[in-house]
């Protein structure tokens, strides 16, 4: 492996003026991406951010990196082009609920099912921002927003059932106000090979302010989180005594110690079971009946697109009997004139 | 026994069935072997949008024509000399085509009573007197190919799939053509098949000797080699020879092709070459929409890759907001139009330039795209090259406009290799260069394109207005006013690297007929005609739109008249009016999803000539 430099976050801040209304999410999480490319071994100029179009959407213009700002939806269309085309870079979505899963729906599953090798991290604010104020595909249903006043009619999305339903291989989820927390499963997304999905739960101060915060509250947070790690037991609570069991074909919540549970009865994650049943429980919690899962819920390893396209180009390669143009257009049936 | 051979200067041949009955594969057959004897020549399939449309209805015929001449051939002919014709449907579509005199074949056995009412007949055409006038050979197809291959012990609807091998025989006996090039192809087609090698032998034998035997075919024709320029020729498609020029103009800039495409008729034929070379490290990736298409390839260009998406119409329509990005971004890409019949899913298997207008101005806001269009099957190569060239040495989109005539048409090329082609040199920005800004420009206008992995050239581009040089975002009114300009010079400066418009015939004089695309053929042949009467005409036959060669409008001041001839209700006519104001141009319109007739041309022509 090339050598490559010894990076801080710095490296990576374009001077460009970041411009997101002040207290907003996006800062803590431009940081923690900052932060975790200097981890990854990677040169700078293999990175690639690419985005749509949303408040979330300017944050290539801030990183000093190879980026694009494209179209609304269509992130993951120009990702899976950069990708096949150079495979060497570390290519990663910056996408927002309404650019994914309303405008971009199509782009945001066909990404997940060929398993191209990016990261994409969705910004799940639960509106929309840069439009002043509409419900998005994840807002609550009943919502009353500018283009709800009487509230909304719409069901939302679960961002993670759609990356199930996508046949994603590869689906986290954070909140904004754990950088650590978002640095360390960022490193991990990108460590993984295939399309890695990151839900991230980012707050909106103007629009939609604390619709996460049952979940990332000082006093409630560690009640409402809990934090997966494959190969350990599903516990969490302020006193570490809480946990998950299967009860029939449901979840339960059970305290360690009450009604003679035990640490022994406490389900252990496996992020990496190719079976999804689980893993959509998983992420169908919802407080307060539940705690919200947090970290790297499934991690399957599979086929890339990319490479099984590269694959496909040597073999036909090796199989041909063309080296170049001109041996394919002097090929087959010719006469000549003289 | 046959009498004598007559000895022909070009013949028009068309074949007509059902969509099941093999037409396309049959009419190709004749067309290939005719390329490898010599002849010059001309195809037009001309089929339906369905699958496999009603049987035996006249929604459900499938043709396909071919001109073959001993002399240059242009187009596919107005009308049949020759008529294979496999059942009563197929008779009714195109009697009307049909001059008194000429051949019909028929296959009798389709011709009962109750294919007869199904197609739409009063009566039997074959019986009433109909086909009086015409020189009708009359064959019992099916029966005698279930009778030829009656010791393959196969299935009967097998048996009869064959049939279209049959009167193929014919047609080589009646044209003195040799089998051995559809024998051959017959054993790759079905290489794991052998039966079905044998049974489609014996057809097409059986046919050819068939022909020998009736007495109705009284004489056999020969169309002899045509005189063309020395050199190795090939029979080549206009949507193979597009796909072939992409992939030239990869070998020749160094840079990877990568197509986005999603499937769409008439285009798709492009996609499927494509998809066959990945010795020459082409990508092509079929995308979930036509919009994933083209920001895949956008994506692909930004990642130093010769893009290219490929589309219809109404596929044009879905990604123009994603061209205009490309036209922000200046990144050069390439969008292949093979147009057909519109507006919305409109004609989907017929021919029509109808997306001019869409082509030059189908974005939002101030969006110059250089508009480019191949004229005959065989410079759909020379124009996708020149498109590559254009896009990767002025960083820019390019759309080039095909259509279906030309798209599926196919004729014989004097094949170019890759070393008798032009130099493609992209402004690649090498690493090392100090103090490199995006939106730079050169002598051109033209900005430097730095890939992804170049060390110390990382920088963002995006869909919002840039400042100049610089590229950051600028909402500045000053500087978004000098962006539209600068970005509008760079295409008129393309204008300086293109050849410049050749009138054929007069040079000036009394009627100048304007064309572009896909019509020179026609409209070249009804010229021909025309000066051959002595007339003061001349044709100048418009590749490049957008920009205009630099001697346009010098051109038009020649002639008394401009008339613009087009497959739409008069868009490339608008373009030149807006273009050049105080001329005046006339037009001559169709848009019936089908080419010009040379016939109804020269009537036209001649109105201005009195």
């Amino acid at each position: 492996m090339a050598e490559v430099a010894e990076y801080t976050y710095k490296d990576f801040a374009s001077d460009q003026e970041v411009r997101w209304c002040p207290g907003c999410g996006d800062y803590a999480i431009l940081r923690a991406i900052q932060k975790a490319l200097p981890e990854l071994g990677r040169k700078k100029e293999d990175f690639l951010f690419i985005s749509g179009i949303g408040c979330s959407s300017r944050f290539p213009y801030y990183m000093n990196t190879y980026g694009m700002h494209s179209l609304h939806g269509r992130a993951p269309a120009f990702a899976t082009g950069m990708k096949i085309a150079n495979p060497e870079l570390s290519v990663w979505q910056i996408t927002g609920d309404g650019d994914a899963l309303a405008i971009g729906g199509n782009h945001f599953i066909h990404a997940l099912r060929r398993n191209i090798d990016i990261n994409i991290l969705l910004f799940n604010n639960e509106i929309y921002g840069l439009t002043k104020g509409q419900f998005s595909p994840t807002s609550e249903q009943g919502i009353k927003t500018k283009s709800s006043p009487q509230g909304s009619l719409d069901t939302p999305f679960i961002p993670g059932e759609l990356v199930l339903g996508a046949r994603g291989r590869f689906f986290a989820r954070v909140v904004d106000t754990d950088p650590k927390h978002m640095t360390q499963i960022f490193i991990e997304s990108e460590q993984f090979r295939g399309t890695s999905m990151i839900e991230i739960l980012q707050n909106c101060v103007i629009f939609n302010d604390k619709t996460h915060a049952a979940i990332t509250a000082r006093d409630t947070r560690d009640e409402f989180q809990l934090h997966l790690e494959h190969g350990k037991p599903m516990i969490f609570g302020k006193e570490k005594n809480k946990g998950l069991v299967l009860n029939g074909f449901k979840l339960e919540v059970v305290t360690i110690g009450e009604n003679g549970i035990t640490e022994e009865d406490i389900l252990v994650h496996d992020a990496h079971e190719e079976d999804t049943t689980l893993h959509s429980m998983l992420i169908r919690m919802k407080a307060p009946e539940f705690p919200v899962a947090l970290g790297v819920i499934r991690a399957v390893k599979g086929e890339t697109y990319n490479n099984l396209v590269e694959e496909q180009v040597e073999q036909v390669r090796a199989a041909s009997k063309f080296n170049n143009v001109d041996d394919l257009l002097f090929s087959g049936e010719t006469w000549e004139i003289s | 026994m046959t009498n004598s051979t007559k000895e022909l200067d070009k013949v028009v041949i068309k074949f007509v069935g059902d969509s099941g009955d093999g037409m396309q594969l049959t009419g190709s057959q004749f067309t290939d072997t005719s390329a490898l004897f010599g002849n010059d020549l001309a195809t037009y399939p001309d089929y339906p949008a369905e699958i496999r449309a009603p049987q035996g209805t006249v929604a459900g015929v499938s043709g396909f024509q071919v001109h073959i001449g001993h002399t240059r051939i242009h187009n596919p002919g107005d009308n049949p000399d020759v008529l294979v014709c496999m059942n009563a449907a197929a008779l009714l579509a195109n009697l009307s085509l049909i001059e008194a005199g000429k051949t019909i074949i028929v296959d009798t056995d389709s011709f009962k009573q109750r294919d007869c009412e199904k197609a739409g007949w009063e009566g039997n055409p074959l019986e009433d007197g109909t086909l009086d006038s015409y020189n009708l050979v009359e064959a019992p197809i099916t029966s005698l190919t279930r009778e030829a291959l009656k010791e393959t012990g196969m299935e009967r609807k097998h048996v009869e799939r064959s049939k279209n091998m049959f009167a193929l025989g014919m047609v080589y006996f009646m044209f003195n053509r040799p089998m051995k090039y559809t024998e051959s192809f017959l054993e790759q087609k079905f290489a794991s098949k052998p039966d079905l090698i044998n049974a489609n032998k014996l057809a097409l034998r059986a046919g050819y000797n068939f022909a020998i035997t009736i007495e109705a075919i009284s004489s056999t024709y020969s169309v002899a080699p045509a005189k063309m320029e020395p050199g190795v020729y090939r029979n080549i498609m206009g949507n193979v020879a597009t796909a072939w020029g992409f992939l030239a103009a990869s070998e020749k800039s160094g840079r990877k092709l990568f197509l986005g495409s999603y499937p769409i008729t008439p285009a798709s034929d492009i996609l499927h070459e494509l998809a066959k070379y990945k010795h020459f490290g082409c990508r092509a990736f079929q995308a979930e929409d036509e919009i994933a298409s083209v920001c895949a390839a956008i994506g692909a260009s930004y990642a130093g890759n010769l893009a290219i998406t490929t589309t219809s119409g109404p596929g044009l329509a879905l990604k123009g907001e994603a061209i205009g990005l490309a036209v922000s971004t200046e990144l050069p890409l390439v969008i292949v139009n093979v147009q057909r019949g519109g507006p919305s899913t409109g004609l989907p298997t017929k021919t029509e330039q109808s997306d001019l207008l869409q082509a030059l101005y189908g974005r939002n806001g101030e969006s110059p795209v250089p508009v480019i269009a191949p004229s005959t099957p065989n410079n759909c190569f020379d124009y996708a090259f020149q498109a590559s060239k254009i896009a990767l040495e002025h960083m820019t989109p390019v759309l080039l406009l095909s259509d279906g005539y030309l798209g599926n048409g196919a004729g014989p090329w004097k094949i170019k290799s890759t070393a008798e082609l032009a130099d493609i040199n992209p402004p690649i920005v090498e690493e090392g260069t100090e103090n490199w800004m995006p939106f730079e420009r050169d002598e051109k206008g033209v900005r430097g394109w730095a890939v992804p992995g170049t060390p110390g050239l990382e920088h963002r581009v995006g869909g919002l207005e840039k400042q100049n040089i610089t590229g950051n975002v600028s909402y500045d009114p000053e500087n978004h006013e000098l962006m539209c300009q600068l970005r509008a010079d760079k295409i008129e400066k393309i204008a300086d690297f293109i050849p410049e418009q050749t009138i054929h015939g007069n040079q000036k004089g009394k009627l100048l007929v304007v064309g572009w695309g896909g019509t020179y053929g026609s409209l070249l042949d009804a010229v021909d005609s025309v000066l051959l009467e002595g007339e003061s005409i001349g044709l100048a036959h418009f590749n490049y739109i957008n920009p205009l060669p630099k001697n346009t409008r010098e051109i038009f001041e020649q002639f008394e008249h401009v008339l613009v001839c087009e497959l739409n209700l008069g868009q490339f006519v608008k373009y030149l009016g807006g273009t050049f104001q105080d001329l005046t141009f006339e037009q001559y319109n169709k848009v019936k999803g089908k080419p010009f007739g040379v016939g109804e041309l020269t009537e036209e022509f001649r109105k201005y000539l009195k």
